[in-house]
């Protein structure tokens, strides 16, 4: 797999450079293309630095583009090309991992610390709740009667 | 010489910062005030070293001393002068020797306005900065010394990554570390208030002004790094969710959710164990953020010049900070005393929900960006986790937050009331919901979410309106009493909702995105071309030789309707010293939209081919990000925060605090 990587990496250098899909590779049919396009930006260019397959240059990801398109012409469904493309290429084809038993923390870990974060806040604005406010006793009410009375005083 | 200067000078800065990290905090610890009063001193000799080193490097830059192996790979003597004063930072070595220049200037900054500081708090803030200095001076001496000498001296530079050669080089990355390193601020407050297990309002007020100045820095920093991007990668994107642009998304969000408690901490008092927390998340995440960049464990679209033996150094740093902030704090915060209390509904009570979804949100970027790198160590199994993993996780946690907003807003401290401020914001509710009906009517057919997005901004640019309006009107007051009591209203008020009108702004801006037209054709001259509104058509093609690059350009003229208007040119350049083409993409701005245009090939028989993006209210994404970090500079120029900075206030009684501590 490796030396395959440096292979197609060195294509990708020995050549220049061209932009993410061609005029030429667009498919007449527009819900097809739509389609086309929607499941490319969800696949990795495999010698790109993080890029889609449907905005990179490289000269692999025009075949995967071409070779999406073609399947699609063909009558195949989203799925049944992804599984395809994860079947010749591994997991990490997919920009969107797929739910799985490895991946059920990366999917629900944010959600559960949401829900975790509002149990422990609710939890923690009842105890608040708990807590009584004493009442001043009969001393305290004197001394704050004194204080309001000298305030007045001076005030006046 | 001035080459060896440097050398020592950074040498020395890392001696006399050790001196910053142990004396004072010594001097703390058994209160003795000449030891303290080090602190000071120390951080201006280790901040005047530091930027020596840092100009010996850049005369060399200047000069074009090829002598240097750093600036032989990183520069050519054709250069122009802004990118020979740059490219500084435009690779490892430089852009760590800036890191820390920032780091130590903050921490002279800090000893400068810290007058009004009590001596201890003040003395144990700077020996933290002083032991971040420590570490990442080590660094760069052992491992990404920028100062070594060649010994065959070449004749000529190789040249600036041409990526990299734009004016965003200039302002992003020292805009960014701004950002990044000025959460350190934070943290050494953080860890100055645990070992001296005292934390009140008073440690708020001197902590918010330095997270509020790195918070504006780096919302300018990202949003200005995702211009740069834009423009610069070709293909019309702005955002990508790439490690490194995740790298600084993270401590932005933690740094924004901490903007937020520590106003809780100082208003009410209320908040404190979590404010010191977050103070400490924050800065990890920009020190986690610079271990991702510099140590070449993720592959991005941004990564340059990384190396995985240098990682291994970075990574005991992080585990040394990170680790020993998180353990000072299991240890000592229980003893933190909680203060203020509030009810649910209220302006606190709102603040907490705020971060709880901020600091969930930067979970989920967290999650995401680390997740490949985690599985892959545990079982060996490689998965990506890109742009529709976010997209589907930190995306509706942002909704539901900005949805909240306005109702935070307009709620009072301590006991708020949810039906009152409902009626108030009936009228901002309203005018949201008929924007979003009108922009559905106008737009029959096209995509569903972008309405409702634009119903979201309007709907925190009415809020943040209510909020000033219903501050400042009454029924029955003439408009010259309306606005005196406009004028009148605290600066940090005008902030905060300039602020969040600008989240409103950036949020309009990426729902038009779904809005846009992408074009794709091989054209030949004279041929047109719809691109949304507007029609173009190919002029000419021509060779072009500019300061440092050669091009090939293709230029098109603009019709609308029948109007003209002007000429866009995108091209293919190739920089001279490295022989890399990039693509070079034509912008033109017509209102809040803009015509992008990013040229393919040119082909011999003189055709083109090309791709032309109509991206309306476009400009609106980054405009809001300047109006947040507008909003937050006016935050910044409050009285009441001024005065936290001010040097000219007097130095609180030492032995005042000691006697409540």
């Amino acid at each position: 797999m490796r030396w395959l990587l440096g292979l197609v990496l060195m294509a990708f250098m020995a050549t220049t450079p061209l932009l993410a899909v061609e005029p030429d590779e667009i498919l007449k049919d527009r819900q097809l293309e739509e389609r086309a396009r929607a499941l490319s930006s969800e696949l990795r260019c495999l010698v790109c630095q993080n890029q889609s397959i449907d905005d990179s240059h490289a000269p692999l990801a025009r075949d995967l583009r071409v070779l999406v398109r073609q399947k699609l012409v063909s009558g195949e469904s989203d799925d049944a090309i992804r599984t395809f493309l994860v079947e010749r290429y591994g997991d990490f084809i997919l920009l969107k991992p797929r739910f799985a038993a490895d991946t059920v923390i990366l999917w629900i870990g944010p959600f559960a610390l949401l829900v975790l974060g509002g149990l422990v806040l609710l939890w923690k604005s009842r105890q608040g709740s708990h807590i009584k406010v004493e009442a001043l006793d009969h001393a305290e009410h004197v001394q704050l009667a004194e204080l309001l009375n000298a305030k007045n005083r001076s005030d006046g | 010489m001035s080459v060896e200067l440097g050398h020592f000078a950074l040498i020395l800065a890392f001696a006399t910062a050790l001196m910053q990290t142990i004396l004072p905090m010594w001097g703390a610890l058994t209160r003795d005030p000449a030891l303290a009063g080090m602190a000071r001193y120390s951080a201006f000799v280790t901040f005047g070293l530091v930027l020596l080193a840092y100009l010996a490097l850049t005369m060399a830059y200047v000069g074009s001393d090829f002598s240097v192996a750093n600036v032989v790979m990183n520069s050519h003597s054709t250069k122009p002068l802004m990118y020979k004063i740059s490219g500084v930072w435009s690779n490892h070595e430089g852009s760590m020797l800036l890191w820390v220049l920032i780091l130590v200037l903050f921490a002279a900054l800090v000893a400068l306005r810290g007058g009004g500081m009590p001596e201890r708090l003040l003395a144990s803030v700077l020996s933290v900065q002083g032991g971040i200095a420590c570490a990442f001076l080590l660094f760069i001496l052992l491992t990404s010394n920028p100062f070594l000498r060649v010994t065959d001296v070449p004749f000529e530079g190789q040249g600036l990554n041409p990526i990299l050669e734009d004016p965003g080089l200039a302002i992003h990355p020292p805009m960014l570390y701004l950002g990044y390193v000025g959460f350190s601020v934070a943290f050494s407050f953080a860890v100055g208030a645990l070992v001296h297990g005292r934390i009140d309002a008073v440690w708020a007020r001197f902590v918010r002004p330095w997270t509020l100045l790195a918070w504006v820095f780096l919302t300018l920093g990202i949003a200005m790094g995702s211009y740069w991007a834009y423009y610069e990668l070709g293909w019309g994107g702005w955002w990508f969710w790439d490690p490194v642009e995740n790298a600084s998304l993270m401590p932005w969000l933690m740094g924004t959710a901490l903007l937020h408690s520590t106003i809780v901490m100082e208003k009410r008092d209320a908040l404190k164990v979590w404010t010191i927390l977050l103070s400490i998340l924050t800065f990890s995440l920009s020190l986690l953020g610079t271990f991702l960049v510099r140590s070449g464990v993720i592959t991005s679209v941004h990564s340059f010049a990384s190396d995985p033996a240098r990682g291994v150094f970075i990574l005991g740093i992080l585990t040394l900070f990170i680790g020993g902030g998180l353990a000072l704090f299991a240890w000592r915060a229980p003893s933190l005393k909680q203060g203020g209390l509030f009810a649910p509904v209220s302006r606190e009570g709102a603040l907490v929900v705020n971060n709880l979804f901020l600091a969930t949100s930067a979970v989920a970027v967290l999650v995401g960006t680390l997740y490949p790198l985690a599985l892959e160590t545990i079982n060996g199994s490689k998965i990506s986790v890109g742009a529709p993993y976010f997209n589907l996780t930190a995306i509706p946690l942002f909704v539901c937050l900005l949805i909240l907003v306005p109702f935070g807003q307009s709620l009072a401290w301590k006991r708020g009331d949810l039906v009152g401020v409902s009626q108030r914001l009936l009228t901002a509710f309203g005018i949201a919901i008929l924007s979003i009906l009108v922009t559905f009517a106008l737009t029959i057919g096209g995509p569903i979410v972008a309405p409702l997005g634009v119903g979201l901004g309007v709907w925190l640019i009415m809020g943040s309106a209510t909020e000033v309006i219903s501050r400042c009107y009454r029924r029955g007051l003439s408009w010259k009493v309306i606005f005196e009591r406009a004028i009148g209203l605290p600066r940090s008020a005008w902030g905060s909702a300039l602020a969040h009108a600008g989240i409103g702004l950036t949020v309009i801006g990426i729902a038009a995105t779904a809005w846009g037209v992408e074009s794709l054709a091989v054209v030949t001259k004279k041929e047109p071309l719809n691109v949304g509104p507007y029609t173009v058509s190919l002029e000419q093609a021509f060779k072009r030789k500019g300061e440092g690059f050669r091009e090939e350009v293709a230029q098109f003229s603009v019709t609308e309707g029948t109007g003209a208007r002007g000429l866009i040119e995108t091209s293919k350049r190739v920089h001279t010293g490295r022989e890399m083409p990039t693509t070079e993409a034509g912008i033109v701005t017509y209102g809040f939209g803009q015509l992008y245009a990013s040229v393919n090939e040119i082909l011999p028989d003189g055709r083109v081919s090309i791709r032309f993006y109509w991206k309306p209210l476009v400009t609106l994404i980054w405009g809001g990000a300047i109006f947040m970090a507008l909003g937050g500079a006016l935050s910044l120029s409050d009285r009441r925060v001024r005065i936290a900075l001010s040097a000219k206030t007097k130095r609180a009684p030492l032995l005042n605090v000691e006697a409540k501590a």
